[in-house]
C-alpha cells in the first residue's frame, strides 16, 4: 500500500488485513514496553491544515509506539498564514527527509491532489480532508465494531450482515464517507437517519438505506448506532431551525437511550457535543464505544503507517 | 499598407471549391484558376475555408492581471485558433466600466494586429451589481461597445437586471447575462449530484443557473429587449431557452467548447485543470447541448477563455482559480463534438463560431462570409488532421488547458486578419510582421 486516500478503493480482503494487524498492534500495547522497532529509522511528518488534536495525537502515538521519528507542522501561527501553499509545504516538509506525511486538510481532495502531484516521494495518509474522507476513522470505526461483536475471535471476520445506522449531517460528514463505504465493503447494512437538508443529494446511489427517523431506526434495532458530531457552523446557516429542535428530533437522549436494544452499540468520532447529538447517559453507558474508538484509533494508524511504510507487502493487488 | 494575397482551390463552407483573391483588406475576387496578381500565394488545396472566427467570451486580462494573459498573448492565441475577432470581458482590473478603459483595450488590439478586439462593457459599476456602468459612454466611445456583462458574476437583482436590458436597448447593445443565483452557489466546486456527494465537494446545482435563465427570458420579453445568455451548461436551460425562442422572446444563448466535450466525471480526479465556472455537467447534459446547438436553440459556440497562472491550478480543488484557456483549442473540439458526430456540417460551424456571434455583437463584415467585397476574414483549417492536443498548441501565457494530451482533429494552417496574414503554414507569425502600429 502505497498511500491511504480513503475507504472507498479498498477491497474486502485489504480491508479485513488492516483491521487484522491493527489487532496485532494492539497486542503490543499490553506489553510491558508497548513500543515495537519496526519503523525505526523512519519519519512520520504530521501536516495538520485544520486543527484537529486528538488524530494528530493519535497519529503522533502510533508513530511513536513503531519507533518512527514524528515532526508536526499545524497550520495555525505557521508560514500557511502567509499564504504558503500545499505544495510548497508539502515540499518545504519532504526536503528534511520525510517517509509518509499524514495530511489533514480543510480541502477535499487535497490527500488525492498530494498523492498525485509528484511533488513529494512520501507516502500520503489522509487523516480527513474537507468533506470527503477521514479513512482511519473509518476503519477504526470497523474495528471497534467487529471488535464488540466477536472480541477475542475478530481476526479475519468482515461484518457481514451487521446493522449500523449513522445519525446526524451526513453530507457534512467525511466520517461518514469513510464509513459508508468502508462499513458496505465489509459487509454491513448501512442505513442513515438525518434531516433532508444534511442527506447528500443522490442519496439513492450510496449503498445504503437512508430516511429521517431516528425512533423508527432505534425501533429496528441496529448493532451500532454512530452519532455524529454537529458542527457549530451548521446551526448559523439554516441547516436546521435551531439546536433544541434538532436534539429534540435526531438527538440520542437518555429516553431514546433507554429504548434502545440492549445489543446495540454507541458510537461517536468525538468530540461529543453532550446535550445535543448526544446525552450523557448515551455516552457514559457500557454500550458506549467513544473511549475504546480512542484506544483503537492508535492501533489502526499503527497498522496504517506500517503497511505505508514498509514497503510492498501484497495488500495493493 | 496593402496586402495582396491569393488562396487557392479552398474548400468553402458549402463544399464548392474557389480561389480568393485578397486586396487592400477585402475579398475582391472568387473563381478558378484567378491570377495571383504578385501577391502571395496560399495553396488551400485540401483546406477548410471558414470566414474568420468570431469569439463573444474571452477574457484577456489586461489592464490588471498581465500575469494570466495580455492583449497580446491573448489575441495571438486567438488568432492560433483561427480567431479574428474576440470579445474581451469586462472583468480586468479597472474594470472596463467606463469609456476610457474599453478604448484602451480596444487600441491595444487595434495596434498589434492580431485580432480585432471589441471590449465588453460592464453591465454594473466595478462589476458591484449595485449602479449601472456609464453603458451610453462605452457604446459612443472609439471602441463602440455593444455587448454588455459582468461575467464572472450574475447580474443577480432583478430591477437592476430589468433596467440594465431596458437601458441598453438605448443604444442597441445587448446584456451577457452570467446565470448564476449566487446564493444557490456559495463555495459551490462542482455540478451538483451524486458524484459531488462522494467526492465531497459543495454542489453547483443546474437550478441555479435555469432559475436566472427563466426569470431574464421573461424580463427580456416584459421590456422587448434583447438578451443574451452566456455558458448554457444543462439540459435544463436549453429547454427554457427553447421555449423563450418559442415565444417569440428576442434572446440568443452561447455554449462552450468544453461543455460540449467534457463531463463531470473529471472532477473525480480532483485536478483543478477540470474546475471551470459554470461546472462540467453530466453526459446528458452534454449531449442535450450539442442537439440544441445543431437545432439553433444554442446559437453559438463561445470559448469562456480563461487564463490563470500555474500556481493558481497548483492546489486542492477547491482551492484552484475557476476556469479553462479555450481559444486555441475551440475549433477542435467543435469539430469532435459537432462535426465528427453529424450533427454539423461546416457550413454549420461557420454559422456558430462566426457569423451568429458576430450578428450578437453588431460587428460589421461577417454577414456575407468569403464574398466579394466582405474585410478579407478567412481560416483555413486542415480538418483531416488529429494529432494529441499539446502544449505547442497554446500560445497565450497560460497553459490552464482541460485538452492537452486528448487527440483532437484538425489543425488551423492560415488565418487572414482584414487582408493580413496571422498564421501561415500552421505557424503563427511574429509581432512585428503582424502589427499595424
Amino acid at each position: 500500500m502505497k498511500h491511504l486516500l480513503s475507504t472507498r478503493d479498498l477491497s474486502r480482503v485489504d480491508a479485513v488485513r488492516i483491521l487484522d494487524l491493527a489487532e496485532d498492534m494492539a497486542d503490543v500495547a499490553t506489553r510491558a514496553v508497548p513500543k515495537l522497532p519496526t519503523l525505526r529509522g523512519k519519519t512520520v511528518a504530521n501536516l495538520f491544515f485544520e486543527d484537529s488534536t486528538r488524530t494528530r495525537l493519535s497519529f503522533e502515538a502510533a508513530a511513536k509506539r513503531l519507533s518512527a521519528e514524528v515532526i508536526t507542522f499545524s497550520a495555525k501561527g505557521s508560514s500557511v498564514s502567509k499564504g504558503e501553499s500545499l505544495k510548497d509545504t508539502a515540499q518545504t516538509i519532504a526536503a528534511m527527509g520525510v517517509d509518509a506525511v499524514v495530511l489533514r486538510h480543510p480541502a477535499s481532495g487535497a490527500a488525492a491532489t498530494l498523492a498525485g502531484s509528484g511533488w513529494i516521494d512520501a507516502a500520503v495518509v489522509n487523516a480527513g480532508d474537507g468533506t470527503h474522507e477521514h479513512p482511519t476513522q473509518g476503519l477504526l470505526d470497523a474495528y471497534s465494531i467487529r471488535k464488540r461483536l466477536h472480541g477475542a475471535g475478530s481476526r479475519g471476520r468482515d461484518l457481514d450482515g451487521v446493522r449500523v445506522t449513522i445519525v446526524g449531517d451526513i453530507v457534512h460528514s467525511r466520517v461518514a464517507r469513510s464509513n459508508v463505504w468502508l462499513l458496505s465493503t465489509l459487509g454491513a447494512e448501512v442505513s442513515l437517519v438525518a434531516p433532508a437538508t444534511l442527506l447528500p443529494g443522490s442519496i439513492e446511489r450510496w449503498p445504503v438505506t437512508a430516511g429521517h427517523d431516528l425512533d423508527a431506526a432505534i425501533a429496528a434495532r441496529p448493532d451500532a448506532l454512530m452519532m455524529l458530531r454537529v458542527q457549530a457552523e451548521r446551526m448559523t446557516s439554516g441547516f436546521f431551525p435551531n439546536e433544541r429542535e434538532y436534539a429534540r428530533e435526531w438527538g440520542l437522549s437518555a429516553e431514546r437511550f433507554a429504548r434502545l436494544g440492549a445489543d446495540t452499540m454507541v458510537l461517536h468520532p468525538g468530540p461529543m457535543n453532550r446535550g445535543l447529538e448526544i446525552s450523557s447517559a448515551a455516552a457514559d453507558s457500557a454500550r458506549s464505544v467513544v473511549l475504546e474508538q480512542v484506544t483503537n484509533g492508535v492501533s489502526i494508524r499503527m497498522a496504517v503507517l506500517y503497511l505505508v511504510l514498509s514497503g510492498n507487502d501484497g495488500t495493493d493487488a | 499598407m496593402t496586402q495582396h494575397l491569393l488562396i487557392t482551390a479552398a474548400t468553402l463552407p458549402d463544399g464548392t471549391r474557389a480561389d480568393l483573391r485578397v486586396q487592400d483588406g477585402a475579398i475582391v475576387e472568387t473563381g478558378s484558376g484567378l491570377s495571383a496578381d504578385g501577391g502571395r500565394v496560399i495553396d488551400a488545396d485540401g483546406l477548410q475555408a471558414l470566414p474568420g472566427l468570431v469569439d463573444l467570451h474571452t477574457h484577456l486580462r489586461e489592464p490588471g492581471f498581465e500575469q494570466s494573459e495580455t492583449v497580446l498573448t491573448g489575441t495571438r492565441a486567438a488568432a492560433a485558433g483561427g480567431f479574428t475577432v474576440v470579445h474581451a470581458m469586462a472583468n480586468t482590473l479597472p474594470v472596463q466600466d467606463t469609456a476610457g478603459v474599453v478604448e484602451q483595450v480596444a487600441s491595444l488590439g487595434a495596434q498589434h494586429g492580431y485580432a480585432t478586439v471589441r471590449p465588453v462593457g460592464a453591465v454594473t459599476v466595478g462589476l458591484g451589481g449595485e449602479r449601472l456602468s456609464e453603458i451610453g459612454a462605452m457604446a459612443a466611445s472609439r471602441a463602440a461597445v455593444r455587448v454588455f456583462s459582468d461575467d464572472g458574476k450574475c447580474v443577480s437583482d432583478a430591477l437592476l437586471m430589468r433596467r440594465a436590458l431596458e437601458y441598453v436597448k438605448t443604444f442597441d447593445g445587448v446584456v451577457a447575462q452570467h446565470a448564476q443565483e449566487p446564493r444557490l452557489t456559495e463555495g459551490a466546486q462542482m455540478n451538483e449530484g451524486a458524484l459531488s456527494s462522494e467526492l465531497g465537494l459543495a454542489g453547483w446545482p443546474a437550478v441555479a443557473e435555469e432559475s436566472i435563465i427563466a426569470r431574464d427570458v421573461l424580463l427580456a420579453q416584459h421590456v422587448g429587449a434583447r438578451l443574451h445568455i452566456c455558458h448554457v451548461s444543462t439540459a435544463g436551460s436549453v429547454d427554457i431557452v427553447r421555449w423563450a425562442k418559442a415565444r417569440g422572446i428576442d434572446v440568443t444563448a452561447e455554449v462552450t467548447p468544453h461543455h460540449l466535450l467534457l463531463t463531470e466525471q473529471l472532477a473525480a480526479t480532483y485536478d483543478p485543470h477540470y474546475k471551470v465556472n459554470p461546472p462540467l455537467r453530466r453526459e446528458e447534459d452534454v449531449l442535450a447541448l450539442r442537439a440544441a446547438l445543431a437545432d439553433g436553440t444554442i446559437d453559438i459556440v463561445a470559448t469562456d477563455h480563461a487564463p490563470h497562472p500555474v500556481e493558481a491550478k497548483e492546489c486542492a480543488w477547491p482551492e484552484a482559480a475557476v476556469g479553462m484557456v479555450g481559444l486555441e483549442s475551440a475549433l477542435a473540439v467543435v469539430q469532435e463534438a459537432m462535426v465528427e458526430t453529424g450533427l454539423l456540417d461546416w457550413s454549420g460551424v461557420a454559422r456558430v463560431l462566426s457569423t451568429t456571434p458576430a450578428r450578437i455583437g453588431r460587428v460589421t463584415g461577417y454577414d456575407a462570409p468569403l464574398a466579394v467585397g466582405s474585410p478579407a476574414n478567412i481560416t483555413l483549417v486542415d480538418a483531416a488532421a488529429r494529432s494529441d492536443f499539446d502544449v505547442a498548441r497554446l500560445h497565450g501565457m497560460s497553459v490552464n488547458s482541460p485538452f492537452l494530451g486528448r487527440s483532437l482533429p484538425g489543425r488551423v494552417m492560415a488565418v487572414v486578419h482584414d487582408g493580413r496574414p496571422t498564421v501561415l503554414d500552421g505557424a503563427l507569425l511574429e509581432p512585428a510582421e503582424v502589427t499595424t502600429a
